[in-house]
């Protein structure tokens, strides 16, 4: 064998295949100079990152001021002035809630995102464990911020603020409003017209206005509607009107999964005799959710980020509080530093929240099964 | 009835449940809708007469009357003349024309922005891919509220008009918004219009022209160019037979404010601003995933036919791509026209600011906020039905 594959090599003139010594080079030859057009992109961003990025890591890190007063934040030359943070973290993260019971927030707000951490944790997707840990945990949330037993002063829904009060309000938009979401995409898909006519009307004509004059109905309308005597919590109609508005979207995001199961299944389910919420129940929706789940995540992303709304009609979460702080002539010029510690924290729960979605999307395309 | 039938069974004669009227699909499917109509209908009836009680203990006046009586407020800036004689109708409709004026350029940048960030970050560019990326993450987990509130903030931290900043000659950025010179009014520009129009009819006619071609003979003609010179081409030449008019409205500071020129106000900027660069990072998102959902042997299939770059873009993913593309830039249109209510926000009179001061002043609530539903409303009914009309466009025409 050897006898006759070495001529072969011998009579043809061959060059062993290109190799670049230096593996970086290769690799921006192959990513940033690949063709001319690529080259004078590569060479004008970076040039720009070149010029902006030192200052903005200066500016932000380097030359910052991390703690003090605002003189020392107003001396020239200075940075970022992280010291309004330090400074201002108490009314931006909890409002006007009286700040000796501040505490109670700080452990109502780690209870609840352990919950949520251990919501996120595959180990503990059964029902029999979910129900009662979120049943345990916005009792002993909620115990945590009304207060009046246990010893603990009460405090009335219009003195809650800041970071809490946005979780409360995400919290019972999700909580309320994905099984109104089902009840809607499966009035959508009756075959009854009557039914699916309401349903219809109901999520298009919410579809088409925007959060804003929702929120203005639940503050202004609604108090009229009711008889005479009769008052709700300002806090839960907001809660309501963002619940009715999210189960809208999110309804048409299920509807799409709804109509990707086949008709076959249906009526292999009929044939057995299953009744209508049986065969939703236990055959459909398993399925339909599963398929949607990346549009419910984004929904429930939309969510979040929608309960900034409320700096609108005046309730307190973290947005509005930091906007009620940054009137403090004192510390105002130092807006940007403020809005940008909201902006991560808001940065921090969306993109976590996506990254994690796209987690259980591969796993679930793994074949893997709850 | 119900109950004869349902004592049936228990006197024996009959079989179980089958004849029962109340197992029969037909009448409980009739049963339920009559059941849902009811509710609805006391539903709305008990609603309406809460309401003018209610109305009628405050003391406040029903009904559309208001529409025709004085409103007595000013308004920051109206494309079309206003004082506070005018009517409440009146005013709405300049909040109208503001939610407008918002909706239409923001919709236009943010594709512009979305586009171009969406190419970026399929781009083969390591760099800026990456940097598309880094925006795309960032303007999208945060809320558009605080992207117009931080603009906002930043607009009203320029500097006073004395000490504006001069991005060009005859351009100013303060603190009281943006103003830039425009040309002088000339009867001529009338005609460059049309000849606008003209040209992008004729550069519309030359690519189906060169399409027809291509298919019958296989020759390529880029109509790219050539159309883009028949649209620039056109008006350039009108206007050089006009007598080439040329004077410019140039801004200047007069007292404590520029006169001259056009003004944007800070708001509009910083409004136009928050929701374009939200609403462009979903767009952007959009486009990355249609690019990405054409198959890439496809690209390469171009590639090894020796097709450029441009036109694989052009020809083969972009037809591909818009199909995926369109239905959902169309929702987020839509999203950003309601966005633009943030204008209430920020002290922009659009069209919920003007209802909000219309609900303050007269107390009518219902009324104003059913004003602002229906245009909202019929906003996003022309929206959606435009981009379904494009969408049919660009869909797979099937036999």
């Amino acid at each position: 064998m050897n006898e006759t594959a070495t001529p072969v090599t011998k009579t043809r003139h061959t060059e062993p295949p290109p190799i670049e010594k230096v593996p970086a080079l290769r690799w921006m030859r192959e990513n940033l100079f690949n063709s001319p057009l690529n080259s004078m992109i590569t060479v004008i961003l970076g040039l720009g990152l070149v010029f902006a990025l030192p200052d903005f890591i200066n500016w932000s890190l380097f030359n910052s001021v991390w703690s003090g007063d605002h003189e020392a934040c107003r001396v020239d030359g200075v940075g970022a002035c992280w010291a309004v943070v330090g400074e201002k973290h108490r009314p931006m993260l909890f409002g006007v809630y009286p700040y000796e019971e501040h505490w109670r927030l700080i452990v109502a707000l780690i209870i609840y995102l352990s919950v949520i951490a251990a919501t996120l944790t595959p180990m503990f997707w059964k029902i029999k464990i979910l129900v009662p840990l979120w049943v345990g945990n916005l009792a002993v949330c909620l115990t945590l911020m009304w207060g009046g037993i246990l010893g603990l002063a009460p405090i009335d829904t219009s003195q809650w603020g800041g970071l809490p009060l946005t979780m409360v309000l995400f919290t019972g938009t999700v909580v309320f409003g994905s099984p109104l979401a089902v009840l809607l995409a499966l009035g959508r898909r009756s075959h009854l017209p009557g039914i699916k006519s309401v349903c219809v009307v109901f999520i298009e004509s919410l579809r088409g206005v925007p959060l804003i004059t929702i929120l203005f109905v639940a503050v202004n309308v609604f108090p009229l509607f009711l008889p005479e005597g009769l008052e709700f919590d300002k806090l839960l109609r907001v809660m309501a009107g963002m619940a009715i508005f999210f189960a809208c979207y999110q309804a048409e995001v299920i509807r799409g999964g709804l109509q990707a199961i086949p008709r076959g299944q249906i009526e292999a389910a009929e044939a057995l005799g299953l009744g209508y919420w049986q065969l939703m129940r236990r055959i459909v929706l398993p399925q339909a959710l599963r398929i949607c789940l990346p549009g419910l995540v984004n929904h429930i992303i939309a969510a979040f980020k929608n309960t900034s709304f409320v700096l609108i009609i005046g309730l307190f979460d973290i947005l509005t509080a930091t906007t009620a702080v940054m009137e403090d002539p004192v510390w105002r010029i130092f807006f940007v530093e403020a809005y940008l510690f909201v902006a991560l924290i808001y940065f921090c729960f969306c993109f976590a929240l996506s990254k994690y979605s796209q987690l259980v999307e591969r796993w679930l395309s793994e074949g893997r099964r709850f | 009835m119900a109950q004869d039938s349902q004592s049936g069974p228990a006197v024996g004669d009959q079989p179980k449940g089958d004849t029962s009227i109340l197992n029969s699909m037909a009448f409980r499917g009739i049963a339920y809708q009559v059941l849902l109509a009811i509710c609805v209908v006391l539903g709305g009836l008990y609603l309406y007469v809460n309401v003018n009680a209610n109305l009628d203990r405050q003391g406040i006046a029903t009904g559309w009357d208001f529409v025709t009586e004085n409103a007595g407020f000013d308004i920051g800036e109206s494309p079309i003349p206003y004082d506070s004689e005018d009517t409440y109708g009146f005013a709405l409709w300049v909040g109208v024309l503001n939610t407008l004026r918002v909706a239409v350029v923001g919709i236009v940048l943010a594709t512009i922005l979305g586009v171009f960030m969406g190419i970026a970050r399929t781009s083969r560019n390591w760099l800026l891919s990456k940097v598309a990326n880094v925006y795309v993450e960032v303007c999208r987990n945060v809320p558009v509220v605080l992207h117009v509130l931080f603009w906002a903030t930043v607009v009203r931290f320029l500097p006073a008009p004395r000490q504006a900043i001069i991005p060009f000659d005859g351009a100013y950025l303060m603190n009281r918004g943006v103003v830039f010179p425009i040309p002088n009014e000339h009867p001529a520009y009338v005609w460059v219009g049309v000849a606008f129009v003209l040209g992008i009819v004729g550069a519309v006619v030359l690519g189906r022209w060169a399409q027809r071609r291509r298919e019958l003979t296989g020759q390529y003609i880029p109509t790219f160019w050539w159309g883009l010179a028949i649209i620039t081409g056109l008006p350039m030449v009108a206007w050089l037979v006009q007598g080439a008019p040329l004077s410019w409205n140039v801004p200047a500071l007069k007292g404590f404010n520029f006169q001259g020129g056009m003004a944007l106000s800070p708001e509009y900027a910083a409004l136009v601003i928050g929701v374009t660069v939200y609403t462009g990072a979903f767009i952007a998102e959009i486009v990355r995933a249609g690019i990405q959902a054409v198959p890439h042997g496809q690209i390469e299939a171009a590639r090894a036919l020796g097709l450029r770059p441009g036109f694989i873009m052009r020809y083969i993913t972009m037809p591909q791509a818009l199909r995926i593309i369109v239905p959902p830039t169309a929702s987020q249109f839509l999203s950003l026209t309601k966005n633009s209510s943030l204008g209430v926000l920020i002290g922009y009179p659009d069209l919920v600011n003007i209802g909000n001061t219309t609900l303050n002043q007269t107390g009518q609530a219902v009324e104003a906020i059913t004003i602002m539903m229906i245009v909202y409303l019929s906003i996003s009914l022309t929206i959606s039905t435009a981009m379904n009309l494009y969408n049919r466009l660009v869909a797979i025409k099937e036999r």
